[in-house]
């Protein structure tokens, strides 16, 4: 299942659909670096909205993608856990640490802005 | 039991027309007789009956009026349910029953007593009806006790039943009330806990919030803890997760009024105190709030 990656301006928004099999994450992970590298974008927002459940390899998934855009230079913002499922995750002990969320897409794009502004 | 006894004894010849007759007898023809006979003396022996509930001093919180409107109902069912055998029927009604003199303040003994009493002046008016024949009295009653035990249980557990439903209804109310998730400026909450806190009604806590969150749209949180006492290891965990998945969230938390005891539990469990955000009291945690969210609070004196 392709996942769609939009570009908003220097962002790059990829927002997960509800059931994905590990050879999804695993193709979207590639499929992102790539984006970020060719279109040299400094953000990237995964959006989590439709996703019902985060196991421990969907959730190990996001910090390296966050991790490997990093390594670009970029900055990934995870939106749109749900509460029951963010519940779920630290119960399971999967708290996404060292990658940064917010609660929606707009949040999201606040939070880039103002991380471009202070590293201009 | 009298039909083994005079098994044996009796023969079915045709000289003997009598017994055979009595023995061929369905327990569904007696029930019908029994029935019949609770209809015919209704008034007399819901009337027994009431004198009798006052006797022994149940039903106290209900006027005179009340209970002879409830037993009126209580005696139809009651012999209803025996005609028809439908329990089911019979429960719905003894929890509907329950539903309206609970808040009576009427007790499970109360509910018991009643209907053993009823029981008990049905049971006196079969023996009455039925003393020259004890043959067929004990038949009679062989067809009723089951009956009756059947509906004095099935009454007193759709009572008990009832009154379950009540206080898990009332410990969610209360569960809800105490926990209120209050929003005290734009993307700022606060949760001011009091009380003592179970895993349940912590779990209860973090589903309010992160809903909380999600609804406010929260940046930042206060959970205040100055009311709690004491807290075991098991529910300062679910502290920490509730930080953590607030975070998930994208709201940042700020615990405030940690008791001595409590600080001292959270040391010991090792919480990493890098990822929990803590201030002294809630004045300072709302204070460090609103810098967070880029408020300043200036006295009217010095914005001049």
């Amino acid at each position: 299942m392709e996942v769609p990656i939009l570009k908003q301006g220097e962002v790059l928004i990829a927002t997960f659909q509800a059931a994905l099999s590990d050879a999804d994450l695993e193709h979207l992970r590639r499929g992102l670096v790539h984006q970020v590298v060719k279109l040299r974008s400094r953000g990237v927002i995964v959006d989590v909205t439709a996703m019902d459940v985060m196991d421990s390899f969907a959730s190990r998934t996001l910090r390296e993608i966050a991790h490997m855009i990093r390594l670009r230079g970029a900055e990934t913002v995870i939106v749109g856990i749900q509460p029951e499922v963010a519940f779920a995750m630290v119960q399971l002990g999967l708290t996404l640490e060292g990658v940064a969320t917010a609660l929606d897409l707009e949040e999201g794009l606040a939070y880039l802005t103002e991380k471009f502004k202070n590293t201009d | 039991m009298v039909k083994r006894e005079s098994a044996p004894k009796d023969s079915v010849t045709p000289g003997n027309p009598g017994v055979e007759r009595v023995r061929s007898e369905a327990p569904s023809e007696l029930l019908r007789e029994l029935v019949a006979h609770l209809r015919q003396n209704r008034t007399q022996l819901r009337e027994e009956w009431v004198v009798r509930i006052s006797e022994t001093r149940l039903l106290t919180a209900m006027t005179k009026e009340e209970i002879f409107a409830e037993a009126t109902s209580v005696y139809d069912s009651y012999v209803e349910a025996l005609e028809t055998e439908a329990f089911e029927a019979l429960q719905a009604y003894a929890r509907n029953l329950s539903e309206r003199i609970i808040p009576r303040g009427v007790e499970t003994h109360e509910v018991v007593g009643i209907v053993l009493l009823l029981r008990d002046v049905l049971a006196r008016s079969l023996f009455a009806k039925y003393q020259t024949d004890f043959k067929k009295l004990n038949r009679i009653l062989d067809a009723y006790e089951p009956a009756a035990n059947r509906i004095a249980n099935t009454v007193a557990v759709g009572f008990v039943q009832e009154r379950e439903r009540v206080i898990r209804q009332q410990q969610e109310a209360i569960r809800e009330l105490s926990t209120p998730v209050l929003q005290v400026r734009e993307r700022l909450l606060i949760l001011p806990i009091i009380g003592v806190i179970d895993p349940q009604r912590a779990r209860q806590l973090t589903e309010q919030l992160l809903r909380g969150i999600r609804t406010n749209r929260a940046k930042v949180v206060v959970i205040d803890i100055t009311g709690v006492a004491a807290m075991d290891v098991t529910v300062a965990n679910h502290l920490v997760q509730t930080v953590e998945a607030s975070r998930l969230l994208g709201a940042t938390v700020i615990v405030t009024g940690l008791s001595p005891e409590i600080a001292q539990t959270l040391v010991t469990i090792g919480v990493d105190l890098g990822k929990m955000n803590t201030v002294g009291d809630l004045q300072g945690g709302i204070e460090q709030a609103e810098r967070l969210l880029g408020y300043k609070v200036v006295t009217l004196a010095e914005s001049r």
